[in-house]
């Protein structure tokens, strides 16, 4: 297991710096290179300009601008935000927590939606019927219109729920927390649970047809137990892989919620930066989203087979 | 009769018929349209649907439905060149992994690895944003941020087909690389490619509309779905029939895309990893 742990790491570690320098290629691919910001700046003279690319050392050879940014970023020296000229670094920690908070919640309810939904449509066919067209539609929706559409309806016309934030200006009741909790939570985790129910099921479907389960029931052991006791644990192996992957693809959904309900994430911390031309925060946020994609992707790798003796051989 | 099964049986051809309606209808916008696509009825703004406008009209006065009509124009084409751009690239880069020698395959498919794990709709919206691309422009960078499912599959049937009988004879009687790829290979991955390509066009749909809706995609005063729903969101309370028309647009044409991916395919049409 160990070995394995390492081996992965091993693969990890290129993986990440290949990254690194396509999110580095993109800072400098900008018109004007880092310093964008102060270039459209009328009241930024050309002398300061200047001045600028020598103290940030912008007018050294690529190769070794993109050596030191890489130990600086390793650091946590993430440079400073062009907005508020505060470090990146403190900037993306006070909004983590928002996002941990969403985006935890939604995970937990769209994986209870998916298993439900695919037990289900083993056991009816009308449902399974049902629940495989809502869930192509699920799959279909543009995301941020869809809670465009829920703020709509249930904050402007039925006044049910708060329509964006984290919580009503000097109200830190649990109550007015979860409720503002309610919509964004809708919006994710319904998107996701379509695209897992859809994996799910199909992964029950070839279970249920392996011979192992008419052993089952030739044994005469009841139905209800096949599905849940003998199938389910069998599709859920390769189900926690595509759940931790997407559980870092979640950062992409976060982005659209988050901004949709003035969500105080790291998502709507990306749409701000972008209309700010924030680059040192736009890059922050691909690198930690993609590095959190490689590690959940080792993570995948170690559950599963740490769950599944038969994938610890060919891992 | 119709059964509930019936419905679900017929619903990829009402959706391949719906997807070549709406081409047409596209091509043919400035024919079907009842209005100019710019005309300013400045008595008429932000009025509800009705007979004279189906949809309504926007905040300048302008018919929703003739904007719906030519913003398809703009988010069809999105959708379907990017779709071919990405596939085309994903399937070349795809072949030349699986057929060319091991240390190819590792760099092609490491390189595949990397680009996959940079969370795709931002990394999309921040290239637009440092680029502000035109329309051709952000077709060829939705198709770079969508061809790496592609290049997997290929891969992967490149390989299977690469190992078959008949692969192995066309190389023994002296077949060149490049043609026993193009002759006898690549067409045992159309199949595959094209389940990728009505999958990649839904895709491009959707990715073209978050980014117009944030802002970076296609730019005012042309019209497409997307950011239509970003003009619309400001006024929403109080118009909501410009943010519920091109929205619909969206859903339903992506969700005709999907139902016939997912006929024709025989394999899982969402992880091919």
């Amino acid at each position: 297991m160990i070995r394995l742990i390492l081996r992965r790491l091993a693969q990890a570690v290129p993986l990440l710096l290949v990254i690194s320098a396509i999110v580095f290629a993109l800072l400098h691919a900008v018109p004007g290179g880092p310093l964008a910001a102060y270039l459209e700046n009328p009241n930024v003279r050309p002398a300061d300009i200047a001045r600028l690319r020598e103290a940030y050392g912008l007018d050294r050879p690529l190769l070794v601008q993109y050596g030191s940014w890489l130990a600086a970023f390793l650091r946590g020296d993430w440079g400073m935000s062009f907005a508020d000229g505060r470090p990146v670094l403190t900037r993306m920690l006070e909004r983590l927590p928002a996002t941990v908070e969403l985006a935890g919640v939604a995970g937990l309810v769209a994986l209870l939606l998916a298993v439900a939904v695919a037990v289900g449509s083993a056991v009816n066919r009308t449902f399974d019927r049902a629940a495989s067209a809502v869930a192509v539609a699920g799959i279909s929706l543009p995301v941020f219109w869809f809670g465009l559409l829920l703020q709509l309806l249930l904050a402007h016309r039925l006044g049910w729920l708060p329509s964006s934030g984290r919580t009503t200006f000097g109200d830190s009741s649990l109550g007015d927390r979860l409720s503002h909790l309610v919509l964004p939570v809708l919006v994710l985790a319904f998107v996701q649970a379509a695209a897992w129910s859809r994996y799910l099921r199909r992964a029950l479907r070839e279970v249920l047809a392996r011979p192992f389960i008419r052993a089952a029931r030739t044994r005469g052991i009841a139905e209800r137990d096949i599905l849940l006791r003998h199938a389910l644990p069998n599709a859920l192996g390769p189900f926690v892989t595509v759940v931790l992957l997407d559980a870092a693809m979640l950062a992409s959904g976060a982005v659209v919620t988050e901004s949709v309900f003035a969500w105080p994430g790291i998502g709507s911390l990306f749409t701000e930066a972008l209309g700010k031309r924030d680059y040192p925060v736009l890059m922050a946020f691909l690198m930690l989203g993609a590095a959190a994609v490689v590690l959940l992707n080792l993570l995948a790798d170690v559950v599963v087979a740490a769950i599944d003796p038969r994938l610890r051989e060919s891992a | 009769m119709t059964t509930p099964g019936t419905v679900v049986k017929r619903a990829p051809r009402v959706a391949a018929i719906f997807l070549g309606a709406l081409i047409l209808a596209a091509i043919f916008a400035p024919v079907l349209a009842p209005y100019a696509t710019d005309a300013l009825d400045l008595a008429n703004r932000r009025a509800a649907p009705s007979l004279a406008h189906w949809f309504g009209t926007d905040e300048l006065g302008r018919d929703v439905l003739t904007r719906v009509l030519f913003g398809a124009r703009v988010s069809l084409a999105i959708g379907l060149l990017s779709a071919l751009v990405s596939v085309a690239f994903g399937v070349a880069l795809g072949a030349m992994a699986g057929y060319s020698g091991r240390r190819m395959d590792d760099l092609i498919m490491r390189g595949t690895d990397a680009v996959l794990a940079i969370p795709r709709l931002p990394l999309l919206m921040l290239a637009a944003a440092v680029l502000q691309p035109g329309v051709p422009a952000l077709i060829l960078l939705v198709a770079a941020v969508g061809w790496m499912e592609t290049a997997r599959v290929a891969r992967a049937e490149v390989r299977a087909i690469a190992a078959r009988d008949f692969v192995q004879g066309a190389r023994a009687i002296g077949a060149t690389p490049l043609r026993v790829v193009l002759r006898h290979v690549l067409p045992g991955v159309i199949p595959a490619a094209s389940v990728a390509t009505t999958l990649a066009i839904g895709r491009g749909i959707l990715l073209e509309s978050t980014m117009s809706f944030f802002g970076v995609g296609v730019q005012p005063p042309a019209a497409s779905w997307g950011n239509m729903l970003y003009q619309a969101q400001t006024t929403m309370t109080s118009e909501p029939w410009l943010a519920i028309f091109p929205g619909l647009c969206i859903l339903t044409t992506v969700l005709a895309c999907n139902a016939v991916g997912d006929v024709l395919s025989p394999f899982d049409p969402e992880r091919t990893a």
